[in-house]
């Protein structure tokens, strides 16, 4: 079984020369759960997103690697499952649509019916398949991000806000799925809801470095 | 191979996205007819020399590609799915693959012109055939390399729409100046070996955009 982990070492980002955040640093690898904390603007996101190498750190850098070899942010992209509300699927598409043209560009191949039956069904949209996803609720394409996020069987989940727009039954799958992976996975939620907070097992809070239990 | 494989599956996607929103379609052929009819009122009976016909063909074709080819980067970034596309792909994918799909939208476009043109024009005969459809394709080839990186760089911009002509223009002179005298060469019955020298600027011209923008693709696609 492949292990995969990742080096922060002295992240910082400036937008328009205001810090949001500097001298972040921690390492995480198979087994970890982290939770990002901090105020409106502290830059959970944006701390999110340069650890999933969607956006650079002015100061810093992400060391990844695969098997204890270091790995390129793309090679470790095929390992991330990502949730976010930034992060949208194709409107004009079907919800198995999308799934089958985003693997297709991802992996090269195509996805088995099985496989996209598998996760539909777990996000319980597997009856609504066929349908533009445009026409989905808020909720509803939440849960295809997930459908979305796992469909690869990424090593790596990480979670922007995870349970927000969704109901009751969402918020149970999202815990099911972060209590069922936490020792299998790296998994980072960046969320202010306490809950979800205890479900990781360190935490991190922006804007308050010295806090890292 | 898994590259070849990623990028085209890109292009299809596009396709299958374009087919489905007509996002751009409908942009580029509501100019052309639209900048067509205009010329024709405006001119009526007049006799117009191939020069002046050849250049008022890739006014139409600039103009059109302007208003259309912008929108397969600016449709990623405003539907929030240029992130999506950076977790599951790498900039050289995304950029060939938009760059394929630009490049088939322009042959597209310069066709569709090419036919409302003939039909509309009766002094615009074409007497070199060959000469006329490579001019018609290397030009297409050189927009939309221009085209393709303007298109990303503009998509980060709030000024998207005015931004674009703006930054093209320049880029897409020497592109105009060489496909306006090969095409009325071709209009004059130019022999194919006359305009050598033009399809030898045309290809230099693609090859630098496409390897430069391959180069710079990077940079513009992560913020």
């Amino acid at each position: 079984m492949n292990t995969i982990s990742l080096d922060a070492n002295g992240l910082g980002k400036d937008f328009n020369r205001r810090s949001i955040f500097r001298d972040i640093s921690f390492s995480l690898k198979i087994g970890d759960s982290l939770a990002i904390t901090g105020k409106n603007g502290a830059g959970k996101s944006t701390l999110i997103k340069i650890l999933a190498g969607l956006l650079q750190p002015s100061k810093g850098s992400v060391q990844y690697y695969l098997n204890d070899i270091p790995i390129g942010i793309e090679k470790f992209k095929h390992n991330i499952g990502f949730v976010s509300p930034y992060l949208n699927l194709y409107e004009e598409f079907t919800a198995i649509e999308n799934l089958y043209l985003l693997t297709r560009i991802r992996t090269a191949s195509d996805t088995g019916q099985e496989k996209l039956k598998e996760v539909l069904s777990a996000v319980s949209l597997w009856h609504r398949r066929d349908d533009i996803v445009g026409t989905f609720s808020s909720g509803m394409k939440q849960r295809l991000k997930y459908a979305f996020a796992l469909l690869h069987n990424p090593l790596v989940l990480i979670l922007d806000e995870p349970t927000s727009n969704l109901d009751s039954e969402g918020f149970e799958f999202v815990q099911h799925l972060v209590q069922t992976n936490k020792e299998t996975h790296i998994i980072i939620i960046a969320t202010n809801d306490r809950s979800e907070v205890r479900w990781c097992g360190e935490v991190k809070n922006l804007g308050n470095e010295n806090e890292h239990s | 191979m898994i590259w070849l494989n990623s990028t085209w599956a890109l292009v299809v996607k596009d396709i299958r996205s374009e087919l489905r929103t007509r996002y751009a379609l409908n942009a580029l052929f509501m100019f052309v007819v639209t900048s067509v009819a205009t010329i024709l009122f405006a001119l009526r009976e007049d006799e117009l020399s191939p020069e002046i016909l050849s250049g008022m063909y890739w006014i139409v074709i600039f103009f059109s590609a302007m208003s259309g080819l912008s929108r397969i980067f600016v449709s990623e970034e405003e539907r929030g799915t240029s992130l999506t596309l950076q977790l599951i792909a790498t900039p050289s994918m995304v950029f060939v693959g938009k760059l394929i799909f630009n490049c088939g939208l322009t042959l597209l476009l310069s066709s569709a012109v090419t036919i409302l043109y003939m039909l509309s024009f009766p002094a615009f005969v074409v007497k070199s055939a060959i000469l006329f459809i490579v001019t018609i394709f290397l030009g297409s080839l050189g927009f939309a390399s221009a085209a393709t990186i303007i298109a990303a760089i503009i998509a980060k911009a709030r000024t998207k729409g005015t931004l674009y002509p703006v930054l093209s223009f320049p880029i897409l002179i020497p592109l105009l100046m060489t496909v306006m005298k090969s095409t009325s060469r071709s209009i004059n019955g130019d022999l194919l070996s006359n305009a050598f020298g033009d399809f030898q600027v045309l290809i230099s011209y693609i090859l630098v955009m496409t390897a430069g923008s391959i180069l710079l693709f990077d940079f513009v696609w992560k913020d």
